[in-house]
């Protein structure tokens, strides 16, 4: 009898469960779940304005898919998205590696870590548009990194940093590169301070080198957290917009080779071109959702362990 | 020191090593801060100033700067205004929900209970750009646009906050606790707001903080919503720098200007940095 | 054939003014029972000119009485603020966006035009303007040339004689500048204080030092066609300077001086003159005559300062009051130094037009701006006098244009308005289309990138063009 009380009772407060749950998932589903289904929908449509006269919306079927996936800008579009993900990926891996592994190592002690921390990590916290207008200000061809590179004379003319598409990228690679790595480092410690230290002993003992140690014990150890943030940054890397918008002001130059894949979504959206913005969301949708269940994937085989 | 030898690997010593990482550290940490040097410096001077040549020395202008742009067509003081509002109401938001989902997923045990885990986990990576088109349309369907509700009413529901948090639950309470509170006749809502809450306070701050800093920060939504200058958030504001026409050819208001965005964050993060830094790490650990 | 009649159209009147006001009349023939009442209050105003301030007061306040109490401007710059604030009889400044009118609060709605963000948010606007509350209607919008077309033929914008301008009110504008707001059906849906046309503004002090004189005359010799123009630019060169700033600084010579509209019917079409504009502008930056940056930018205006070591830039009058930093210490405008002559070919570059939007609670005070900014003879010659701005008004600006004591301290005491006056007579907006500013400024992004070197080709950049011009206008064809 008092075993079944307390069994209804446990149940009675888990309805509680579903109460908690209420307005997370309204907020959800009006502004997520619905915008998704809408966008979808829009997505068959011939839609958008010609100055202020509408047309559409009229039934086209998978046509701006088609005209999307036919056409070569959004490949270009796409390229663009990755190579300047790439550039600033690597650097930004390799780096906070090196950190890490030096932040974590317990034979090197180095003093002022908090310090180094807190420097290397602030670029992450500051806002993209501000940081990208600062850039654009600083490299213009006017700007003061010009006339520092002048005054101490490696360059006679100012160089146009906003005139090639390699400096551009790079430029863009850059401030990727100096937003994340700091928060690389900081994740990639993590992993490596849960490491348990009697491998590096043991390492140790039988002579290895600190190269060694690091190649052949840490990196496979790491190598999940190592994948978790190979994937988050290249679906972040995906969302790429507030750099290159501010910096080419929505333009993309030079030739176009600094637009992302947002960027284009953006000038659907701000032109009111329903239906080809819906088809590139549902687009992005797609190749982001694929990403996502790589990720999910390896969060709920560790959750099971 | 003389445990140096003793730490001492095959090949490179570790003296040698610890002065290799301590250059590269410095000198990644000047590639970090010598722009905002840079920034400082020149939105203390004027234009003209800055037209001849840049100085390691700041000038004495950032009062002028300040004054011109406050004086300027960019209502700079509202959009700081707007831009604390959204991301206080956005902070508040986010982690109180996101803890109650928490709560509700770790402590009760319900049908559907896992499906509705794994449902968020799934929808945790979807970014927000692939729905703004149908959000705009909602939004203007609602007449919200041109409003900054919409900013701030949607970020209840957030998944990477709630994951943070169901986390930090799953460790750090223990579930007698809630047994034991509803023994003393508590009701499950007080329970959560004055027993739990109180409890994973230090979660809750570390994911406050980043709510604030990704919100303040936010561009790609405000700058498709927010049409009228004074309901503009920093950042679209920053944005329209760049857009500037022919009247805004003074560096000293664009400096000033950036820096009057950037600062503030810089001031908060290096008060807090300790809890920021550290919530970085915790949710890696877990993550 | 339609750019032929409209050169007949002009040139009749160029002989007599009277002709197209009594053309005015008859197109807008329903409207003709208004003139006489309406025609009172202007011919009062211009002969009370003494007055005119403490006149002009009065029917502000009256117009206001029975209308809304806000009246919200759109507009991409300051430029009409500052004029309004300047000339328009009982406007004060509250702060940077508001102002006041007796009794009604001005909102200056302002949208930069970078990237059609100006027309973006006059869409949007002027599309929920049925379901907006009164005070928060648009009631008065400027346009461009470039885009006018887009919304004077639409019901969005109001016919200004039906609020109250007649064509005796506008006898004196130049006629181009009613034909770039006269809708397809003849009705005219904007007014403009300004004309655009263009002159080539060079420094006298490096003038002086190249070419041994100052005088616009002997500067004109050298720059007479573009031959020339490239020949002296040489000789700047050799002596240290940019003959222009940017290359960005001749597009609008060459694109007034095309033969085609962008756009025929839905199909993209690229003038020749504007591949010779690329292929010039290659050629000159090639040759390290000029750079390549896009105007209104930083690097573009250090030319306004004598270290920037521009010898000239192209642009109407409006450029030479409002952009060359003519207040600032230092500027080359701030001392005169700056002469202006025709250069290698005529051009005009922008303009202002006024429209009244549908669905606005003011029209009065609307009509009474229009009136007061654009047709008002003595707030006009006040505009020329004391901003030097080109007035869209041939009385005015013919009466200044030979009187001595006119002249232009930007200009180094100059009096360029006879260079002006003929360059107006000779405008011809027959080519705008709705798609120009668009088109045009993606044109520029696609050939720039050319010009800099980053397409090998001519034809690799024009694709590039279609793309950028597709992807805007999905309506258009190549």
């Amino acid at each position: 009898m008092g075993a079944k009380k307390s069994n209804q009772n446990v149940v009675k407060f888990n309805r509680w469960g579903y109460i908690f749950l209420i307005p997370f998932f309204v907020t959800y589903i009006i502004f997520s779940f619905i915008p998704l289904c809408s966008t979808i929908y829009n997505s068959f449509f011939e839609n958008y304005r010609s100055g202020l006269k509408q047309i559409g919306p009229n039934f086209i079927g998978i046509n701006n898919y088609i005209n999307l996936l036919g056409s070569p800008e959004i490949w270009k579009y796409l390229v663009n998205t990755l190579i300047m993900w790439i550039g600033g990926f690597i650097p930004q891996i390799v780096i906070a590696l090196l950190l890490a592994y030096w932040f974590s190592d317990p034979s090197l002690r180095l003093k002022g870590q908090r310090f180094f921390k807190t420097v290397i990590y602030m670029p992450n916290l500051i806002m993209a548009s501000a940081f990208s207008m600062l850039f654009f200000a600083l490299f213009a061809d006017s700007g003061p990194i010009n006339q520092i590179l002048m005054n101490i004379g490696v360059i006679s003319e100012p160089f146009k940093f906003f005139q090639y598409v390699a400096s551009s990228r790079i430029l863009v690679m850059f401030m990727n590169f100096l937003m994340w790595f700091g928060n690389t480092t900081i994740l990639l410690m993590a992993g490596m301070l849960g490491i348990d230290s009697s491998l590096y002993e043991a390492a140790q003992v039988d002579g290895a080198t600190a190269s060694q140690i690091f190649f052949k014990i840490t990196m496979p150890i790491l190598r999940p957290i190592f994948i978790y943030v190979l994937i988050t940054s290249l679906i972040g890397g995906l969302q790429m917009f507030d750099v290159p918008q501010i910096l080419t002001n929505g333009r993309g130059n030079p030739t176009d080779s600094l637009t992302t894949v947002i960027m284009l979504l953006n000038r659907y959206l701000t032109s009111k071109d329903v239906g080809r913005g819906g088809a590139l969301s549902v687009f992005l949708f797609i190749v982001t959702g694929i990403l996502s269940l790589i990720v999910f994937r390896m969060n709920s085989s560790e959750d099971n362990k | 020191m003389n445990n140096d030898t003793q730490a001492r690997t095959h090949g490179v010593p570790v003296g040698v090593r610890r002065t290799i990482a301590y250059i590269v550290l410095i000198f990644f940490s000047v590639l970090c801060l010598i722009w905002f040097y840079i920034l400082l410096i020149n939105s203390t001077r004027s234009h003209a100033e800055m037209t001849r040549g840049f100085t390691l020395l700041p000038s004495t202008n950032l009062v002028n700067n300040w004054i011109s742009l406050i004086n300027g067509t960019i209502p700079i003081a509202r959009g700081f205004i707007n831009s604390i509002i959204v991301s206080v109401c956005t902070a508040v938001l986010t982690t109180y929900f996101s803890a109650m989902t928490a709560y509700a997923i770790n402590t009760y045990r319900f049908k559907g209970r896992t499906a509705i885990a794994t449902f968020i986990l799934a929808i945790m990576m979807i970014p927000g750009q692939v729905t703004a088109l149908g959000f705009l349309q909602l939004i203007n369907r609602m007449g919200l646009d041109d409003s900054i509700i919409p900013l701030i009413i949607p970020a209840i529901a957030s998944p990477v906050t709630y994951f943070y948090l169901k986390q930090y639950m799953e460790s750090n309470l223990p579930l007698s606790l809630v047994e034991a509170a509803r023994i003393d006749g508590s009701g499950e809502f007080r329970t959560f707001n004055t027993i739990i809450l109180p409890l994973i306070k230090p979660a809750i701050s570390v994911q406050m903080i980043f709510a604030f800093v990704g919100s303040w920060n936010n561009y790609f939504t405000p700058a498709l919503i927010l049409h009228t200058d004074t309901k503009k958030t920093l950042p679209v504001l920053i944005a329209q720098l760049r857009g500037a026409d022919w009247l805004r050819f003074d560096m000293g208001q664009v400096y000033i200007m950036i820096a009057a965005s950037i600062f503030p964050v810089i001031v908060i993060y290096l008060i807090l940095s300790k809890y920021i830094v550290g919530g970085v790490s915790a949710g890696a650990v877990k993550g | 054939m339609k750019k032929k009649v409209l050169g007949l159209l002009l040139s009749t009147t160029m002989v007599a003014g009277m002709l197209t006001a009594c053309g005015s009349t008859a197109s807008n023939a329903p409207a003709s029972t208004e003139t006489p009442a309406a025609e009172t209050p202007a011919a009062d105003t211009a002969a009370e000119s003494p007055a005119a301030d403490t006149a002009a007061e009065a029917p502000a306040a009256d117009v206001s009485a029975d209308e809304g109490k806000v009246l919200n401007i759109s507009a991409w710059n300051e430029e009409f603020k500052s004029r309004l604030t300047d000339h328009y009889p009982g406007y004060e400044v509250v702060d940077g966006t508001t102002g006041k009118i007796g009794d009604v609060t001005v909102n200056w709605l302002i949208t930069p035009n970078e990237e059609n963000a100006y027309q973006n948010r006059l869409d949007e606007l002027l599309l929920a303007q049925d379901g907006a509350a009164a005070d928060d209607k648009v009631d008065l919008f400027l346009v461009e040339a470039d885009y006018a077309v887009k919304y004077t033929d639409t019901d969005y914008t109001l016919s200004v004689t039906d609020l109250g301008l007649t064509a005796n009110d506008m006898k004196d504008q130049y006629k181009y500048t009613q034909d770039v707001v006269t809708d397809s059906n003849g009705v005219i849906k904007g007014t403009s204080w300004q004309g655009c046309p263009g002159v080539m503004i060079y420094n006298r002090a490096i003038a002086e030092e190249v070419f041994g004189s100052q005088e616009p005359e002997d500067i004109q010799a050298h720059f007479s066609d573009w031959n020339k123009f490239v020949e002296s630019a040489a000789e700047l060169k050799k002596a240290g300077y940019n003959v222009i700033s940017s290359t960005a600084d001749t597009f609008r010579v060459y694109q007034n001086n095309a033969e085609l509209p962008w756009v025929n019917g839905t199909q993209i079409q690229v003038d020749d003159n504007l591949k010779k504009w690329v292929e010039d502008s290659k050629a000159l930056a090639d040759a390290g005559y000029c750079g390549t940056h896009g105007q209104w930018t930083d690097d573009w205006t250090k030319g306004f300062y004598p270290e920037g070591k521009v010898f000239a830039y192209f642009g109407p009058a409006w450029l030479i009051d409002f952009s060359m930093a003519k207040d600032v210490e230092g500027s080359i405008a701030h001392d005169g130094g700056w002469a202006a002559t025709e250069g290698p070919q005529g051009f005009y570059w922008g303009g202002t037009w006024i429209c009244a939007a549908a669905g606005t609670d003011n029209a009065g005070l609307v009509a009474d701006i229009m009136k007061k900014m654009t047709c008002d003879p003595e707030i006009m010659k006040d505009i020329v006098l004391k901003d030097n701005d080109f007035v869209n008004n041939r009385t005015v600006m013919e009466e200044l244009a030979n009187d001595p004591s006119y002249s232009n301290e930007v200009l180094g005491g100059q009096n360029p308005l006879k260079m002006f006056c003929a360059g107006a007579d000779n405008i011809d907006m027959a080519n705008l289309t709705a798609y120009d500013q668009g088109l045009l400024g993606d044109y520029q992004t696609a050939m720039g990138d050319y010009i800099n070197g980053n397409y090998a080709t001519y034809d690799e950049a024009l694709e590039q063009f279609y793309t950028l011009a597709l992807q805007r206008y999905p309506e258009l064809t190549r």
